[in-house]
């Protein structure tokens, strides 16, 4: 057993115990713990053990060095915070003082121990204990050397919603090149279908379509449209990315986008995608007027060429390609999928988000109640240039309406539906209260359960549309009817009157309000495909769905993968100027890797001993990275080191023993058990 | 010229290490042409006096097979190793316990009950074995059951080992050559401590199954699957087979014929838990997200400590009971 083992060679080891301020004073005995890896451990090779106020401070980190220089340590043990906030800085100390920064450890007693204890005495006993582990494995430790990696200038945006755009354009702006891969047939994202943007009232598109223009026709930036990522192979600096282009049916070098063969498509069908489903479109379109690129689309699910049979059924009206002016024609009805292969060195994922669906609260009738509409169809009904040219009406097209309710928090805050709250419905809510009152004058109900405006001038505009005049309920809607509490109120009010169904919780009372019109504060919710999106990239997605960060504090752009970085609502909901600044602190990061050319990784990472590996294959499917592969001719499988982040699962999953984690030996973790577990009386040695 | 001494010795085992050796059929005549049996209990007659009376390290080599149950093994033990130059854990029970070796899982009192008042024991008054007994013909001994099951190794010094239960006959064979070649000055023995007669890798090295990525939504005992393909990993048919966490050298035998390898050949090379491998091998390849879902698969394991401790419990971390250990001290 390792305990048995004496100290390698004459290693001289220095512990530190940090006190924290009180953070670990108040709680540990630190001079004892010190007292003891002083005397106790000293058989173990600890030649000093302090105790100090702050390490991590200059005067600290200085101590460790000076200890370095002059009782000439070969490894280090600091007990202080968890090695997430620290070892960074304790690794660089020992560097600087000429030991290999992979021979120091730290020993977690803040968050391990005096966050987590009130006993005095017990908590300095098993902060003694975390201490002994510490020594045992910090002696079992291997100098280990960065592995250096070159990186690919340039980089792949995928997503090109505001925050990927904003990305995209800081990159290509800093001169180098930007894939932009966009799911959809334009740029724009969610924020395209909005009509003005809190709290300003600014016009979304008059922001957005000069952005999304200079993306589109930025010398730099590579764009995808209408196409998705399929494939990532590699690692930070050199990915390799396959993108899925789906056919458009229109040659995207030849269409001029004159737009004459959408006006000669003699098929209009309901736009639930752009116009949420009060708008119409052609079989063949554009997503919207200032669509970047400027090319349609032909939808075949619609289109009488493919209705029907491909050609057959008299083989469509190809309108579209009669008419279109180009020669040659650009109308495609073969074209098929094609696949890219591009090189990129990193990539910043902005997937955005999806609308929650209404329709999942059947008490609020979306989609049974026709009055009953979404935030989104209202912003494309406020919008001049949507369905309605601007003008707020009933789901019959003509009528006004005199009263208006807007639920918030719809699908949000719910325990049933999502807990998170979805940041930007309060403020929307707030926009589409102003947008209704000044349209149409109507009385306007807020439903709220608490009103929350931490933005630049956001409780200004709240303060705003109170001086509106728009009545505020505080409480959750219990339901949204059409019928009739009892005759008298039938005799009340017309036939197709809403009736809100709320606790009024200030005024504590149960209040029923007659309505023309509810909208529905739909909340933001992780795209449906998060999961198979983040497998893909090698990154992870919380329960919820939302992209996990890599601190989500200190570190919120970066992810457990080096060379993926998330912006903007992919790692949870956002307003916009969040989500561009996200873009912008994303495409920084990636500049940073960029001009250093090379990035240094750490050298945690698992390796497969191929002589013991027989190829069972156990591992093969683990890795959340895709840093494993089998290698058929040699049946033995293989872990890629750059792709490699050092999580363990294969190293712990493993039958064989055959996958070794540097930094995570066995050798290092049975030392270290064996070093907790030092004042666990064992049983007598076996003679 | 006289010739080197050797002798086997059988301790808590079943017999099936010592029957394994004979089954290299002519190569204990080589054996015999080298070396001097001066002890092998379940080969020849001889009697512990006749060790006793050797002078200490007058065997060259003492193949030991079985676990240390009695204070009379742990007696064994002692002598043989006093009186051997090389003393060999043979098998299984000597190096990780094997079958004994599960009975850790229960104290001692426990074994008692179940063996001398099982429903079919007429016992009235609870009697259990005794270390001294007094009948009218004198008195009568029997050696005292230890606590836990130990391995040779958790007893003595040991200089090499020999993995399965039993061993196979071609690897016995192997290693008598090699005992035969040192003797004659033609070969040396590797360094002490070694793994003699197994491969270096796992089972699945030698197994001619085809193997995919797992991924398991059942596992279950081989009669409650419907008949198995006969080409394709048993573990992806789920079926627990520890193939992938035991030492190679058994050519596969188990899975060859459609039996799952249940690890008799013990940990690969390296490894300090066979156990412990096996069950995080295994259920990090469950594939299943809900909690209902993953009991339904792991509810098909019907008895995990004889699944995965099956040979190597009394040499795991686990070891035994923790009364019994305690008892033990």
């Amino acid at each position: 057993m390792a305990s048995d083992k004496q100290p390698e060679g004459q290693e001289r080891i220095g512990v530190y115990v940090c006190h924290c301020g009180s953070n670990i004073a108040g709680v540990v005995d630190v001079e004892s713990v010190a007292r003891f890896a002083a005397d106790d451990l000293k058989d173990r090779g600890v030649v000093l053990a302090r105790d100090y106020t702050f390490m991590c401070s200059v005067a600290g980190q200085e101590l460790i060095e000076q200890d370095i220089h002059e009782q000439r340590l070969t490894r280090v043990v600091v007990a202080a915070c968890s090695p997430h906030l620290h070892e960074k800085t304790f690794r660089g100390v020992c560097e600087r003082s000429g030991v290999n920064p992979y021979l120091s450890e730290m020993a977690s007693i803040r968050e391990h121990v005096a966050w987590v204890h009130a006993d005095k005495a017990a908590a300095t006993a098993k902060a003694k204990a975390i201490v002994s582990g510490t020594v045992e494995r910090v002696l079992q430790n291997d100098p280990l050397e960065a592995i250096k990696v070159p990186i690919d200038a340039q980089t792949l945006v995928v997503g090109g919603g505001i925050a990927g755009i904003q990305a995209a354009l800081e990159v290509a702006e800093a001169g180098y090149d930007v894939v932009l891969v966009e799911r959809e047939a334009s740029l724009g994202g969610h924020m395209a279908q909005f009509d003005k943007t809190f709290p300003t009232l600014d016009c979304a598109a008059c922001i957005l379509t000069p952005k999304m223009a200079a993306a589109g026709a930025h010398p730099k930036i590579h764009l995808y449209t209408w196409s998705e990522v399929e494939k990532v192979e590699g690692f930070v600096g050199s990915y390799t990315v396959t993108v899925r282009k789906k056919p458009r049916y229109v040659d995207e070098d030849i269409c001029t986008g004159c737009g004459i063969c959408v006006e000669k498509c003699p098929v209009l069908v309901v736009d639930d995608k752009f116009e949420a489903g009060i708008g119409y479109r052609k079989a063949i379109y554009w997503p919207f007027a200032q669509a970047v690129p400027n090319l349609p689309v032909l939808d075949p699910d619609t289109c009488t060429y493919y209705v029907g049979g491909k050609g057959g059924a008299g083989g469509g009206c190809k309108a579209c390609e009669k008419f279109c002016p180009t020669v040659p024609n650009s109308i495609k009805f073969d074209q098929t999928e094609e696949r890219v292969t591009l090189r990129v060195g990193n990539i910043i994922l902005a997937t955005g988000w999806d609308l929650f669906d209404a329709r999942r609260i059947p008490q609020y009738g979306y989609g049974r109640l026709a009055n009953v509409f979404t935030n989104l169809e209202l912003e494309r009904m406020c919008n001049a240039a949507g369905p309605t040219g601007g003008r707020v009406v009933l789901r019959d097209g003509q009528n006004a309406p005199k009263r208006v309710g807007i639920v918030h928090c719809v699908g949000s805050r719910d325990r049933h539906y999502n807990r998170h709250c979805s940041a930007i419905c309060c403020m929307q809510s707030l926009k589409l209260a102003h947008l209704v009152k000044e349209r149409t004058g109507a009385e306007v109900y807020n439903f709220y359960i608490d009103i929350r405006t931490p933005g630049k001038e956001y409780d200004e505009f709240y303060q705003r549309v109170l001086d509106d005049g728009v009545h505020f309920v505080r409480g959750k809607v219990a339901e949204i009817t059409d019928v009739p509490f009892d005759p008298a109120e039938a005799g009340r009010e017309v036939e197709g009157t809403l009736y809100v169904q709320v606790e009024d919780t200030l005024a504590g009372l149960q209040r029923r309000i007659p309505v023309d019109m509810v909208v529905l504060s739909a909340g933001l919710e992780p795209r449906r495909d998060s999961a198979a999106v983040g497998k893909t990239f090698g990154i992870a997605c919380s329960t919820s769905g939302w992209f996990i960060e890599k601190h989500a504090k200190m570190d919120p752009i970066a992810t457990m993968t080096e060379g993926v970085f998330i912006a903007g609502c992919a790692a949870g909901p956002k307003d916009i100027p969040a989500s561009v600044s996200q873009g912008s602190a994303a495409a920084a990061r990636v500049l940073n890797y960029i001009r250093q050319g090379e990035l240094a990784l750490e050298p945690v990472r698992a390796s497969v001993l191929e002589a013991q590996c027989s190829g069972c294959r156990i591992c093969n499917g683990l890795c959340p990275f895709n840093a494993i592969s089998f290698v058929a001719e040699r049946q033995v499988s293989e872990i890629n080191a750059a792709l490699c982040q050092g999580c363990g699962t294969c190293v712990a999953a493993c039958p064989a023993g055959a996958i070794q984690g540097t930094g995570f030996s066995d050798a290092q973790l049975f030392a270290q058990i064996e070093g907790l577990l030092r004042d666990v009386q064992r049983e007598p040695e076996a003679a | 010229m006289s010739k080197p001494q050797f002798a086997m010795y059988w301790a808590a085992a079943c017999g099936g290490c010592e029957i394994a050796v004979l089954n290299t059929d002519e190569k204990v005549l080589d054996l015999d042409a080298h070396f001097d049996v001066a002890f092998w209990p379940a080969a020849m007659d001889a009697k512990y006096k006749d060790v006793e009376a050797l002078a200490d390290g007058s065997l060259l080599v003492t193949l030991f097979n079985g676990s240390i149950r009695t204070d009379e093994n742990e007696h064994m033990a002692r002598l043989l190793r006093r009186k051997s130059q090389i003393l060999v854990a043979f098998g299984s029970c000597a190096n990780e316990g094997c079958i004994p070796g599960l009975a850790n899982l229960s104290p001692r009192e426990q074994i008692f009950a179940r063996a001398f008042e099982s429903p079919s024991t007429d016992n009235p008054d609870h009697l259990r074995p005794q270390a001294v007994s007094q009948v009218p013909e004198g008195t009568l001994t029997l050696p005292p059951l230890q606590a836990v099951v130990r391995t040779l190794d958790q007893v003595v010094a040991v200089d090499y080992h020999v993995p399965g239960c039993p061993p196979e006959s071609h690897q016995i064979a192997a290693i008598l050559d090699l005992l035969i070649r040192v003797v004659k000055g033609e070969a040396e023995l590797p360094p002490r401590g070694a793994v003699l007669g197994a491969g270096d890798s796992t089972v699945c090295d030698e197994c001619a199954r085809k193997r995919d990525v797992k991924a398991i939504h059942r596992l279950a005992r081989i009669q409650d699957l419907p008949p198995l393909a006969t080409d394709l990993c048993l573990l992806e048919q789920g079926l627990v087979c520890a193939g992938p966490a035991t030492r190679s050298g058994c050519r596969s035998r188990c899975p060859a014929v459609g039996a799952p390898c249940i690890g008799c050949y013990g940990a690969a090379p390296g490894v300090v838990d066979q156990g412990a491998r096996l069950l995080t091998a295994i259920a990090s390849v469950v594939d299943e997200k809900e909690p209902e879902a993953i009991d339904r698969v792991l509810d098909g394991l019907v008895d995990p400590a004889g699944s995965f401790y099956r040979f190597s419990l009394a040499h795991s971390l686990l070891r035994a009971n923790r009364q019994a250990l305690a008892e033990q001290e």
